[in-house]
């Protein structure tokens, strides 16, 4: 099968990255808990944002943040949905 | 030449040379932690270096009486603040790795809570970093990492682990944490090396 590279992921990732995040559903890769983001667990420290599991405890995604450049970690997540239309 | 100048000015604007490049002096001892502070009892509190032919374990009892440092140090933190002079006692890495065989040179180190850092082995030895258990002639408490954090002040803070509870050697350099979330794999704060 062929490939096209990344720049065909455009249209349809422009939907995720889009909408309020705090509405969408995850899984947990860890417990396989399915939850809407807002229900997670946030910390906060100087580092950066852990969001944790509320099932598990596990890491779901790290935020991290400079003055010029933001990084999003999704390590706990296996996957994300998100509401449409 | 500094000192001319402070002379005549009675007080200095020039920047301390003990602090590195984008760091701003603290007084106080900010708290950063990236998930709820792990209660470890010392009773059940166990430290354990793994390689790759063995693991050796110290409990808390045989962990405090191992030589003990006073170790007076500096601390840079990447979120930009330092503070001068802290004062803390613990076990050198190289005491620990005398009992130690290993051929790797990198080092993961593993905590409580189950964050994760990198460094390499050589950055740990010759007098470079400690397990410490008390700091300004207290207990470590908690939410500065106690029981025992690794404390390695001539790296950015974040790889003085909080909740240290064990370091596993590998072959090759590896990302711990934070590092696979933006930061850097090395982290010298003389030469900013505080994001990829
Ligand atoms: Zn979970």
């Amino acid at each position: 099968m062929q490939h096209v590279d990344g720049n065909a992921l455009a249209g349809p990732l422009a939907e995720f990255f889009s909408f309020d995040l705090t509405t969408a559903i995850a899984r947990c890769s860890g417990c396989g808990a399915v939850g809407e983001l807002a229900r997670t667990m946030v910390y906060r420290s100087g580092a950066g944002t852990v969001v944790r599991c509320s099932e598990c405890d596990q890491v779901l995604a790290t935020l991290v943040e400079t003055a010029d450049r933001a990084w999003i970690g999704l390590s706990g997540i296996s996957a994300i949905e998100v509401p449409r239309g | 030449m500094s000192f001319i100048t402070r002379g005549f000015s009675g007080c200095s604007r020039e920047r301390d040379e003990r602090l590195p490049p984008g760091q701003t002096l603290v007084q106080d001892f900010p708290v950063l932690s990236a998930g709820p502070t792990p209660e470890v009892d010392t009773a059940e509190w166990e430290f354990t270096i793994r390689t790759e032919s063995s693991v050796h374990r110290w409990n808390w009892d045989e962990f405090t009486s191992l030589a003990i440092d006073d170790v007076d140090t500096d601390i840079h933190c990447v979120t930009h603040w330092s503070k001068l002079g802290t004062s803390w006692r613990g076990v050198s890495l190289d005491t620990l790795f005398e009992q130690v065989e290993t051929e790797q040179e990198y080092v993961m180190a593993h905590s409580y809570g189950g964050y994760t850092t990198n460094v390499p082995l050589d950055e740990l030895l010759d007098g470079k970093a400690w397990v410490a258990f008390e700091f300004d002639g207290e207990p470590l408490e908690p939410e500065h990492g106690g029981p025992a954090r690794l404390l390695v002040p001539h790296l950015y803070f974040w790889k003085s682990a909080k909740w240290v509870r064990g370091l596993v050697m590998m072959e090759q350099d590896e990302p711990g944490f934070w590092e696979q979330n933006g930061y850097h794999l090395h982290g010298d704060p003389w030469t900013e090396e505080r994001y990829w």
